[in-house]
């Protein structure tokens, strides 16, 4: 049976590398993987969406509306937008950060108030301001892989095969915080 | 492995010597990664003209050589690839051609197909990253084969899709002997006659040949519905209609007549599922065979499996997508683009605009471009404006091109103003990068595609060797400066030419050493500093500014607008 799983964010906030690194762990789990990435204009400051499916054998890169087991949302607006795309039993793990987009700063639209609460009356959603949690740690730029162990609590995958890839996707000299980082999203009820 | 890369890797292992490209998303990893490979000379052109022409002079020295390019790049290599068609090849020549569908990143929606079939060029478009490998090194073969260039067709969803590769060693080619052939390889009119006889038998055999193609597979099953597809489009219909007969297209052109004619008569209901122009179905239809193409699925965009579902199986996919404000494209904290559009949208300045991150130089609420056509095209708009209403109507106008677009084709635009004494200001943002595809070097910059260190070509003297008298170089932060030149050249009756430099926020090493905070009880709530639309400054519930001091990049621009010395420069 296919897995489908979505991470979706703002251009900048680091989606590649979480999908390279959810690519990796299917890999290595021997799994067939199949991702799809955005690149170019819309990564400067725009939406950015990263497929990730696994299963025995995948076909298309893709997950459309409706089918997706886990969206990892970067951002709540985002977490908004794509939430259709998720399945009626799938789960929603969401960075508790707003990041206004152009229309909202100049005036021309605003931002919604209360996009976790609402969405938690649809889907099962698991939130985390990870941001903050990250500063804690001493790094902001590590907060992807705090979301990402929070989301790793809900797939079939052992903390160990996480840390392995995590080991080998990231750059060398942040292993260690972001490992921790991963750790501290994981070991969240 | 990413289908750029897989492609990368098909061409290296089918012993190609040479690879020439201009970056343009979404083909630009290929030279990224052929790069790695030692045993190919890899280099960035200045544009994708002299990259087919590169490729094909190696071919014809007898090595196998490749280019690459996005849709409209080909526009630009496609006066070199119509006549490389009648050539036809000494090593094999493979030119990838990366549409897409959807514009991820283009300005247009073209087909690529469609250039291929009036250039008559044979194309191979595979369905993921194995194929895009498999059919690298398929394409080399045919090439040589037949005489001809191949073009490999990909999409934005294949070229950008990671799926499992198995991986081959390198096959070492040896070099064709060079021999001199001016009836094969001198294109004027008595010699091209020839070879345009010898182009229609080429195509005629290959005709009759793909019906035997391994890449063009008939895969029988319920014979109620027959799909023929290619490309991303086929995981589609596996995906969503697996029982059904396919015929899967591995050679998009030209087409094997007989084995579609085979295929059409054993299903009842024949199907036609292809992304953007009714390629395979108006010359199908042409053929008197029934079948259903654009009727059931649109011109416009990427295909999904939802479509087939819903025209196919008739099932309603039943999502309700909550109304949420849009997210386009900005230019990123730190930008010097932005402070450039600040001045001239101070100024009411309205600008020609050009190809590259600045494009976002249209949107409020910068607001600045108006024009925005193709690669290098700001200057010759310009121009056009200026000869058709004088350049007193011109003169709140500027033409904005990047570097990488003006060493691309703006500059023989600037050539076209200088030879026709055009009166008009034309700004270079000079951020010493291809920006919007990811920090490519090029001829200005001093680096090459493997970072080797060479001479970069000046800017500054470039303009003044085409005559130009008023070339000055500006600071792009140093918006008084800044200013203070934009109005000064506008107002001369003369052409002038402003490089406002400053280096990209996100190229590697740059970094300013501040980053700028927010005293929100000095802050007066005037919005000064929100005009140059900067992501990282936004407003609090109360109104007054602050600033995400993640997304700062320290520029400094909104602390330079602040006149009540809210913003403050700290160190990082």
């Amino acid at each position: 049976m296919t897995k489908n799983i979505m991470i979706v964010g703002v251009g900048g906030q680091g989606t590649l590398l979480t999908s390279r690194i959810l690519g990796g762990l299917m890999e290595d789990a021997g799994y067939d993987v199949k991702i799809s990435e955005v690149h170019g204009m819309a990564q400067r400051g725009g939406s950015v969406v990263t497929f990730v499916r696994y299963g025995e054998k995948v076909a298309e890169p893709i997950v459309e509306e409706g089918q997706a087991d886990v969206l990892i949302a970067f951002e709540r607006l985002e977490a908004l937008r794509y939430a259709h795309f998720l399945k009626k039993d799938g789960v929603l793990i969401v960075n508790d950060q707003r990041i206004d987009p152009m229309p909202v700063v100049t005036g021309a639209a605003t931002y919604p108030e209360n996009i976790i609460e609402d969405l938690k009356k649809q889907y099962t959603v698991y939130d985390i301001d990870a941001m903050d949690e990250a500063k804690k740690l001493g790094n902001s730029r590590v907060f992807n892989n705090i979301v990402l162990g929070m989301a790793a609590r809900h797939m079939d995958f052992t903390k160990d095969q996480w840390l392995a890839v995590i080991e080998k996707k990231v750059p060398p000299k942040t292993i260690e915080i972001n490992k921790e980082a991963f750790l501290a999203g994981y070991g969240r009820e | 492995m990413l289908g750029n890369a897989a492609i990368a890797r098909g061409a290296w292992e089918a012993g190609v010597k040479v690879s020439s490209a201009y970056p343009g998303t979404p083909s630009t990893e290929i030279s990224e990664n052929i790069v790695n490979y030692k045993e190919i000379y890899a280099e960035w052109a200045p544009n994708e003209a002299v990259a087919a022409e590169v490729a094909i002079g190696a071919s014809l020295a007898g090595t196998r050589a490749l280019a690459s390019m996005k849709l409209v790049g080909l526009n630009v290599a496609s006066d070199a690839m119509y006549t490389a068609a009648y050539i036809g090849v000494n090593g094999g020549l493979v030119v990838v051609v990366a549409d897409d569908p959807g514009l991820y990143s283009s300005q247009n929606e073209q087909d690529t197909r469609l250039v291929a079939r009036s250039a008559h060029i044979p194309v191979l478009e595979p369905s993921d990253s194995q194929e895009a490998k498999d059919f690298t090194k398929l394409a080399y073969e045919i090439s040589e084969k037949y005489d001809t260039p191949v073009f490999l067709r990909t999409t934005t969803r294949l070229a950008h899709s990671q799926g499992t590769v198995e991986l081959c060693d390198r096959v070492e080619i040896e070099d064709k002997p060079y021999e001199r052939d001016v009836a094969h390889n001198v294109m004027m009119p008595g010699n091209a006659k020839k070879r345009h006889i010898f182009v229609e038998q080429r195509e005629n055999q290959m005709k009759k040949d793909a019906c035997d193609f391994e890449i063009n597979r008939v895969e029988m099953g319920d014979t109620k519905i027959g799909f023929i597809t290619s490309g991303i489009a086929y995981q589609y219909v596996k995906e969503v209609c697996p029982e059904a007969s396919v015929l899967k297209l591995g050679m998009v052109y030209p087409l094997p007549e007989q084995l579609i004619k085979d295929f059409a008569a054993k299903v009842d209901r024949l199907i036609i599922f292809e992304e953007l122009e009714p390629f395979f179905e108006t010359e199908i239809k042409s053929w008197g065979i029934k079948c259903e193409g654009k009727e059931l699925f649109t011109l416009q965009g990427e295909y999904s499996a939802n479509m087939l579902r819903e025209k196919i199986l008739g099932q309603k996919v039943e999502v309700k997508p909550s109304q949420v404000t849009a997210r386009p494209p900005i230019l990123c904290p730190g930008c010097p683009h932005r402070s450039t559009f600040y001045v001239l949208k101070k100024l009411g300045i309205h600008a020609s605009g050009d190809i590259g991150c600045y494009t976002l130089g249209a949107v409020a609420p910068l607001s600045v471009v108006d024009t925005t056509v193709c690669m290098g095209a700001s200057i010759a708009v310009l121009h056009g404006m200026e000869k058709a209403k004088g350049s007193e109507w011109t003169k709140n106008w500027v033409a904005v091109i990047g570097d990488s677009t003006f060493m691309h084709t703006g500059i023989i635009s600037l050539e076209n103003m200088a030879y026709n004494q055009s009166k008009g200001t034309v700004i270079i943002m000079d951020n010493s990068t291809t920006g919007m595809t990811g920090h490519q070097d090029h001829a200005a910059t001093g680096k090459t595609l493997d970072g080797t260190v060479v001479p970069a070509i000046s800017i500054y003297k470039v303009c003044k060797a085409l005559g130009i008298e008023n070339v000055v170089e500006v600071n792009a932060f140093d918006t008084a400066e800044l200013e203070r030149v934009v109005k000064e050249e506008t107002s001369r009756d003369a052409l002038s030419v402003i490089i406002a430099c400053a280096p990209c926020a996100l190229l590697k090493g740059q970094k300013f050493p501040n980053k700028v905070k927010a005293l929100s009880d000095k802050c007066k709530k005037c919005g000064a500093c929100l005009r140059p639309g900067c992501p990282a400054v936004t407003k609090t519930e109360d109104g007054k500014i602050k600033i995400d001091e993640t997304m700062c990049n320290g520029c400094g621009l909104c602390a330079s607008l602040c006149k009540f010395e809210a913003l403050e420069k700290y160190e990082v």
